[in-house]
């Protein structure tokens, strides 16, 4: 069973609800939910939680179900932060770097190429390294940023797991990241939407990888 | 008391909004401006200013990022407010 959270603000938990529904069972997990047993995987999906007040993610790090939620990525359980997911996960701390204002300052809404960068950890069962992804991005906050030690470690533990690909980045993100993940590889957050991606219909289908990464986790303990 | 936190980009970051605003100075006649950046202004009441640095740590500053400073005001005459 895969939980998706839902903070004030969210708007992209159904889309997420119902891509993990085509892979397996999921829920919906209110921001004030604490009990978190009984799933395999949290999403943290995208939207403007608590109206992205201050700073994207800076408020909903500490909803009652991010204590939880951090407990659950520390016992090993899978955690996938998408677009304001990823936003909120690095303002938590369980990813590295931030994201700031887009260089071009505009929202940018459109299908963008990913590369993956090659990372390990349980979500890279269903994806290969050097694999495309044809992802939409939609956000105004994207600019990954880590400082420049940070970022060569990142890339020397293969962290990195995620890359817009060549001219195509379109936030200004540092080398061109889009994704990354924590050290153990368990947490993983990126600015695309691959629960926009989950249907041919709408353009791609290359999300559905990933979502099927999350829903194939045994259980965490 | 009192208190202001002024919180601002780093130096390195790129300020893509003090940039937007430098360019946009030029077309009003505003010549000779120049390193604009735009950061954020928050005021409190506080009954205990020593928590101001973690409050700030934990919330109102993301430190990788921005740097912030604090300004603390015990004069609370007039209206109420103190621009300085």
């Amino acid at each position: 069973m895969i939980g998706v959270l839902q903070f004030p603000g969210s708007c992209d938990e159904r889309d997420a609800l119902q891509a993990c529904e085509r892979v397996g069972e999921a829920r919906l997990v209110w921001h004030q939910e604490t009990d978190l047993s009984g799933l395999d995987g949290i999403v943290v999906p995208g939207g403007f939680s608590y109206g992205d007040y201050l700073r994207a993610g800076a408020i909903a790090r500490f909803a009652p179900a991010m204590g939880a939620v951090a407990a659950f990525a520390a016992r090993g359980g899978p955690v996938l932060g998408i677009c304001n997911g990823f936003q909120v996960l690095c303002e938590a701390g369980m990813l590295p770097g931030a994201l700031l204002p887009n260089e071009g300052l505009r929202f940018v809404c459109r299908q963008i190429e990913l590369t993956v960068a090659g990372f390990g950890g349980p979500f890279a069962t269903e994806i290969e390294p050097g694999q495309r992804l044809s992802i939409p991005v939609k956000h105004m906050s994207g600019r990954y940023f880590a400082p420049e030690e940070q970022l060569d470690e990142l890339e020397s533990t293969g962290r990195v797991a995620f890359r817009y690909a060549p001219g195509q980045n379109p936030n200004g993100s540092v080398r061109d990241i889009a994704g990354v993940t924590n050290e153990a590889g368990n947490v993983l957050g990126l600015m695309p939407h691959p629960e926009h991606a989950v249907d041919p219909l709408t353009g791609s289908d290359d999300g559905l990888d990933l979502i099927r990464a999350i829903a194939r986790q045994p259980a965490a303990a | 008391m009192r208190a202001k936190v002024l919180i601002r980009p780093k130096q390195g970051i790129l300020d893509p909004q003090g940039k937007a605003v430098e360019r946009a100075l030029p077309a009003l006649g505003f010549e000779g401006i120049s390193e604009v950046r735009v950061g954020r202004l928050v005021e409190l009441e506080t009954d205990d200013p020593a928590k101001l640095d973690s409050l700030c740590e934990q919330l109102l500053a993301n430190p990788l990022v921005e740097d912030f400073e604090i300004v603390l005001d015990e004069q609370t005459s007039g209206n109420g407010r103190s621009l300085q």
